[in-house]
């Protein structure tokens, strides 16, 4: 086993890289900056594949049974003698591949990021972000304390935000750092209220504590049953609780919104933070807390279901329309997410029943690789053509061969096509659906039938449909030279390539599965017959769209055109919450109570004012400075005393 | 050896000398160096405290010192300190130092201005070293004067209302605790019939039930009025608006410390049962005050508005975790203190910078302005950032010990409000974000901010000082914990004491 | 009644009091309102002494204090023209309806 000091190297080097970028990189060698940063999340990733290799092949089974191993432990702060928030590095399988992923997708994405931000201003300062972003997921990934998660969680949420708003004198992209950041911070705040019902019954915050006391039948687990509000026991409501924070960063229906905004961010970003790690953080989330939720609490569980397979096709049916690709990407981000939500809700602890658990797993491992090449084919296409727009792509086969071979293999593992990564890692949750819940099931495949058309709409749309015609843009549009991207764009791409295509054969049940022991999935052949059908069909009905340009496309979307306009639109779930908060928390709240402070509270202490000023006013004309008018007073109230001594006064 | 009576001489000393100066850059220096002098020693306090009590000291306070002051009275000059008020002096030793830096380049009438600075200070610290009532008072006056002439003759805009006004309800403020502290000391019993001021003497005695109902809300409310306690926190943001930098910042970082360090020594410590009677009340008003200072806050254009109103609401929190009384909740409100005095102290900082460039501090006027000016924005961001809670500073550590405090206390009013002051979380974000986006962010909207120069020396090291302190507790809240946990521990014992007792 | 009694001096002194007292606040001549005063200061004066003649015979009380009253009166006519002089210097008037700086 590695030593432990080496173990915390792996989120502290990223960190490190962070702080000598912001305090010195930027300003004395901003352009190696970006080489230190890879050079650091090599080391990371090679130190995070090592701790890997060992849990699963040499330290981490004892018995056959996976464990949960604490290498490193502190308290940070001490809440009560029982309750403290640790900083400790927690190894399971699910945190131990989640250090993979987001290692390896990391340091790809430094790696590409090396051409693809090449000559930006702030390019030192990007790369800074990086390093803070990785050093913050990898914390959230490895955390062994429910706190501890939700420090890291804040953290992800303000890299997130100061990349996004990276091309900061973009309005667009201001406004939507700014939306990122609230949403989920809105998110969090049922994240925090979940952690303090749980921690208040659990008496801890120790994942590993909470967890057993949560799901073995004590007096603790029967007081938080038993305490109930609004309906609820309070087990249901802090998962619940904790789920809407988990949602919030997964970008479920109907927390969404931010993501598809996102996109403003740069496209390298985007891959790692918007497609690979920080959204998935949610479906960790839950993962993490899985045997609370299953054990002692099914309710959450079909919820997390129930948004996890709404949020999928919602987000399905919005990619078909959209044309900014960036954005069918996120869309597409979401759907799949969705599909590993719904999978941890089908899902029960243990055996068998685990697999959904096991399978979503998988698909959060095989979609990291996919997606993220996704992301970044599409950031070499837009570095390309300098636009996001599909109107401006097409054709582009011929000119970036590498970019299209390895979009296509994306595209297919997405799609869940044979043998790619995809397939393998969708089979599972279908299976899993389909075993447990019908009607999941259904929506399930049907999804996974648009997904295959619209990635493949994409496709053709980006590598076929019409010549490429280099468009008179602002940048001074080019000729339609052979563009393929340089070689630290490329070499990303290839390996995750490579990877969407092996990935898929890793047998993922022997290493995560909810309870640690070996689950053996079977492969049934006649089950993935119809999945594939339709994925196929998906795929038929886009190349027949829009392998040329045809106006089939317009015709089907104007015989659909409430649908269409309805999911071009986005469902107008955008323009709900600007009305709820532009028009409802503004005008309502903050209008008013701006207003009441100025107005009826202040308004209160300067009418005090006012009538102390008011009765001087008054009451000062008899300070005339006349010496007589004094004089007369002053006899008449000798006057008056002499009157009252003498009549009054017995 | 330590004696905190030094705490005092040295800004007299130093007030004494800038008077003594002949020209600007002397006072300034002056003002420096005895500020710098103070840090150290207050650091040395610290570190003495820290060793002290690690090495087994336990008694309540440390390094006492008593003079009679006026015998006939019981009044006496009794000063001690516990790792509260250590908190509270390394807070207002930073704070003013950073604060002279600041106002590097105040030209007008620059010798007055620093002696006014250096008077606040004295006050500051020798309220916080009290442990007698009387002396305690007599600090916290001369805390308040020098406020008014700071703001009215060295402000901006309406500078002689807002210098009026917060003078004014600042002195109703200690008009209330006055009275308060008159009838607690007549209720007191020290033998032969005296009465007497002695804090920690009172704090053994038991004062009778109804004394308790009528001091309490007198001084809770007196002091609270110093931290801006609803719906007596209108001075706040036309004091903070008008006054200048180095003026905001103390009235926001330490000024306001006054007060919430008021509600906790004296009316909490010393009336326990009261504070258990009214705890509903102290909380439905400081729910009222982080909430509605948060949604106030979201309508203001003004940065300095701003962070006025987000004071009111992070203040909110102090009295929101005093009033909770669990032991938790009380430390989290001691962590509040220090963390909102050094959070809005760099924010004020970071407005007072902008402002000294653009003369604007119209949110609307402003923009992308971290192209200009990347360092003092960058400043203005992290204390946003801190204001809204980011995990590593110290604003989610201190506001996270007060909703998990919050929580043990189990009254389903008490979860609500928690609830609901988690809330204001979420609406922290909107106007930070909204007005870290509009100042720095966006494309520049005159182009004369194209010619800024950013930040020069003296208000780098004015940032950096508060920031490197703002990420020590943010990132190792521990050791403030450990400073200030065994004397919540000695307060909630006294309040669960009583409690048990009746 | 052809004895002059307790009650005539008294009767002069009122009357003289409020002489003096309705001079004070009808003139507007300050030399006016001080010769006023003086009045007033006399009328007690005449007070004392008749007391002292009519009640207390034996004793000489009122007309030490008479004596020290005049001389007071002496030293206050003194400040008073003093003042007055002040005022003409500064105001060049010595209308009291014009000197009313003072209030506020």
């Amino acid at each position: 086993m590695l030593s432990t000091s080496l173990i915390i190297l792996i989120p502290l080097l990223p960190l490190l890289t962070f702080v000598l970028i912001a305090l010195a990189g930027r300003k004395y060698f901003p352009s190696l900056c970006g080489i230190l940063g890879t050079l650091s999340l090599l080391t990371s990733f090679l130190l995070a594949a090592t701790v890997a290799y060992d849990y699963f092949f040499v330290v981490g089974k004892v018995g056959e049974v996976y464990q949960q191993i604490i290498p490193f432990k502190m308290t940070w702060l001490q809440f009560t003698p029982n309750v403290a928030i640790d900083m400790g590095i927690l190894l399971d399988p699910i945190s131990v591949m989640m250090l993979v992923v987001v290692t390896l997708i990391s340091l790809m994405v430094h790696f590409y990021s090396l051409g693809y931000m090449k000559g930006e201003e702030r390019y030192a300062t990007y790369y800074s972000f990086l390093g803070l972003f990785t050093f913050s997921m990898l914390g959230l990934v490895m955390s062994s304390n429910i706190f501890q998660i939700y420090i890291f969680w804040e953290l992800v949420g303000v890299s997130s935000y100061l990349l996004i708003g990276y091309y900061f004198d973009k309005p667009s992209a201001v406004a939507a750092s700014k939306k990122a950041f609230i949403v989920t911070r809105f998110a969090d705040l049922g994240f925090l209220v979940g952690i303090l019902v749980l921690s208040y019954y659990a008496g801890t915050l120790d994942f590993q504590t909470l967890i057993t006391r949560l799901t073995t039948p004590t007096d603790q687990l029967h007081s938080i049953m038993a305490a109930s509000f609004l309906g609820c026991s309070a087990l249901t409501w802090g998962l619940v609780l904790v789920f809407i924070g988990g949602a919030g960063k997964s970008a479920m229906f109907p927390l969404h919104i931010w993501l598809p905004d996102a996109m403003e961010g740069p496209t390298p970003v985007s891959a790692l933070i918007h497609a690979a790690t920080m959204v998935v953080a949610g479906v960790f989330l839950v993962a993490r807390l899985f045997p609370v939720y299953s054990i002692s609490c099914p309710t959450a569980l079909d919820i997390v279901m129930w948004v996890g397979a709404s949020s999928s096709f919602i987000a399905a049916i919005i990619a078909c329309t959209q044309t900014d690709i960036k954005r069918v990407l996120a869309y597409s981000t979401m759907s799949q997410i969705g599909y590993m939500m719904f999978a941890l809700g089908v899902s029960r602890y243990g055996g068998e029943n685990g697999l959904g658990y096991m399978a979503s797993m998988f698909h959060l491992f095989t979609h990291a690789m996919f997606k993220a090449l996704l992301f970044l084919g599409a950031g070499a296409v837009i570095h390309y053509v300098h636009s996001n727009e599909m109107k401006d792509m097409g054709g582009l086969r011929k000119l970036m061969p590498v970019t299209h071979l390895t979009f296509l293999i994306a595209c297919l593992a997405i799609a869940g096509i044979p043998p790619f990564a995809g397939f393998f890692s969708k089979e599972e949750i279908l299976q899993a659906a389909f075993n447990s819940n019908k009607a999941i099931f259904g929506i399930a495949i049907l999804t996974a039938a648009i997904t295959a058309f619209y990635m493949f709409r994409l496709y053709f749309n980006i590598f076929w449909n019409k010549e490429y015609h280099a468009h008179g843009d602002s940048h001074g549009g080019h000729d339609a030279h052979y563009g393929e991207a340089p070689f630290t764009m490329k070499f990303p791409l290839l390996f995750l390539a490579l990877l969407s295509i092996v990935a898929g054969f890793i047998p993922f049940g022997k290493f995560v599965t909810s309870d640690g022991k070996f689950l053996l999935t079977e492969f049934h052949p006649t089950f993935s017959i119809a999945p594939v059908l339709l994925a196929s069909l998906g795929i038929v009905i886009a190349w027949s769209f829009y392998k040329k340009e045809s106006a089939a496309p317009q015709k089907m979307a104007d015989g659909m055109s409430g649908l269409y306009r309805g999911a071009y639109h986005k469902f107008y779930i955008d323009e709900i919450y600007l009305f709820i908060t532009k028009k409802v928390v503004f005008n309502l709240i903050g209008r008013p109570a701006a207003w009441i402070d100025r107005n009826i509270v202040d308004g209160f202490m300067n009418l005090l004012a006012d009538v102390t000023g008011k009765i001087s006013f008054l009451i000062k004309g008899l300070q005339s400075g006349k010496v007589q008018n004094y004089a007369a007073y002053f006899f008449a109230g000798v006057l008056g005393f002499v009157l009252v001594f003498i009549y009054l006064w017995t | 050896m330590i004696n905190l009576s030094i705490l005092l001489i040295i800004p007299l000393v130093t007030a004494v000398l800038v008077m003594l100066c002949r020209n600007a850059a002397q006072v300034r220096m002056t003002a420096l160096l005895g500020s710098v002098v103070q840090l150290g020693y207050s650091s040395l306090i610290m570190f003495d405290y820290m060793s002290q009590r690690a090495a087994g000291n336990k008694s309540p306070m440390l390094y006492e010192a008593k003079v009679s002051w006026f015998s006939n009275l019981n009044i006496e000059y009794y000063v001690g300190v516990d790792g509260i008020s250590v908190a509270m002096i390394m807070l207002t030793a930073v704070v003013v130092m950073t604060g002279i830096l600041i106002s590097w380049s105040v030209e007008k009438m620059t010798k007055e201005f620093f002696f006014l600075i250096v008077l606040l200070s004295f006050g500051a610290y020798g309220f916080f070293i009290s442990l007698d009532l009387f002396t305690m008072f007599f600090f916290l006056e001369v805390a308040v004067i020098p406020k008014f002439l700071l703001i009215g003759i060295w402000g901006s805009g309406k500078k002689e209302y807002s210098a009026m006004k917060l003078a004014l309800m600042l002195m109703g403020g200690s008009a209330l605790v006055l009275i308060g502290l008159l009838c607690l000391y007549f209720n007191t019993d020290a033998g032969n019939g005296m009465h007497t001021f002695d804090l920690m003497k009172i704090s053994h005695m038991h004062i009778s039930i109804e004394a308790q109902r009528f001091i309490f809300p007198l001084m809770f409310v007196g002091f609270g009025v110093f931290t801006a306690i609803f719906p007596f926190h209108t001075w706040a943001p036309d004091g903070h608006s008008s006054a200048p930098t180095a003026a905001s910042m103390f009235l926001a970082g330490i000024s306001m410390k006054l007060g919430g360090y008021g509600c906790l020594r004296v009316a909490a410590f010393l009336m326990p049962e009261a504070a258990h009677e009214y705890s509903w009340i102290i909380i439905l008003v400081s729910t009222i005050a982080i909430i509605y200072g948060a949604f106030a806050t979201l309508m203001q254009t003004d940065l300095k508005y701003i962070n006025a109103y987000s004071s009111v609401s992070h203040c909110g929190f102090v009295i929101f975790g005093i009033g909770m009384l669990t032991k938790t909740a009380i430390t989290g409100a001691v962590m509040q203190m220090v963390s909102h005095g050094l959070m809005t102290a760099l924010f004020f900082a970071a407005i007072g910078m902008i402002y000294e460039r653009t003369h604007t501090r119209q949110v609307a006027q402003l923009g992308g302005l971290l192209k200009t000016i990347p360092f003092i924005i960058t400043v203005f961001v992290i204390a946003g950032l801190c204001s809204l809670g980011l995990p590593g500073l110290s604003g989610f550590a201190a506001e996270m010990t007060v909703f998990m405090g919050s929580w043990q206390n189990p009254d389903t009013f008490y979860r609500v409000s928690t609830v609901l002051a988690c809330a204001s979380i979420v609406v922290t974000a909107v106007y930070i974000l909204r007005a870290v986006g509009s100042t720095g962010m966006g494309p520049i909207k005159n182009a004369d901010y194209l010619t800024f120069k950013d930040a020069r020396w003296n208000e780098k090291l004015a940032s950096v000082t508060l920031i490197l302190c703002i990420l020590a507790i943010g990132m190792a809240p521990f050791w403030l914990t450990n400073l200030i946990s065994p004397d919540t521990q000695i307060i909630m014992d006294n309040i669960s004491r009583s409690v048990v007792g009746r | 009644m052809n004895d002059i009694g307790l009650l005539h001096f008294l009767f002069v002194s009122c009357a003289l009091f409020f002489i003096g007292v309705y001079g004070f606040l009808t003139r507007r001549n300050l030399i006016t309102m001080l010769m006023s005063v003086e009045l007033i200061l006399n009328s007690v004066n005449i007070n004392f002494v008749a007391f002292n003649k009519y009640l207390y015979v034996d004793k000489l009380d009122g007309l030490f204090f008479t004596i020290f009253i005049i001389t007071i009166a002496a030293a206050e006519a003194a400040v008073a023209i003093a003042i007055i002089i002040n005022l003409y210097r500064n105001h060049k008037t010595i209308d009291v309806e014009e000197a009313d700086s003072m209030k506020f």
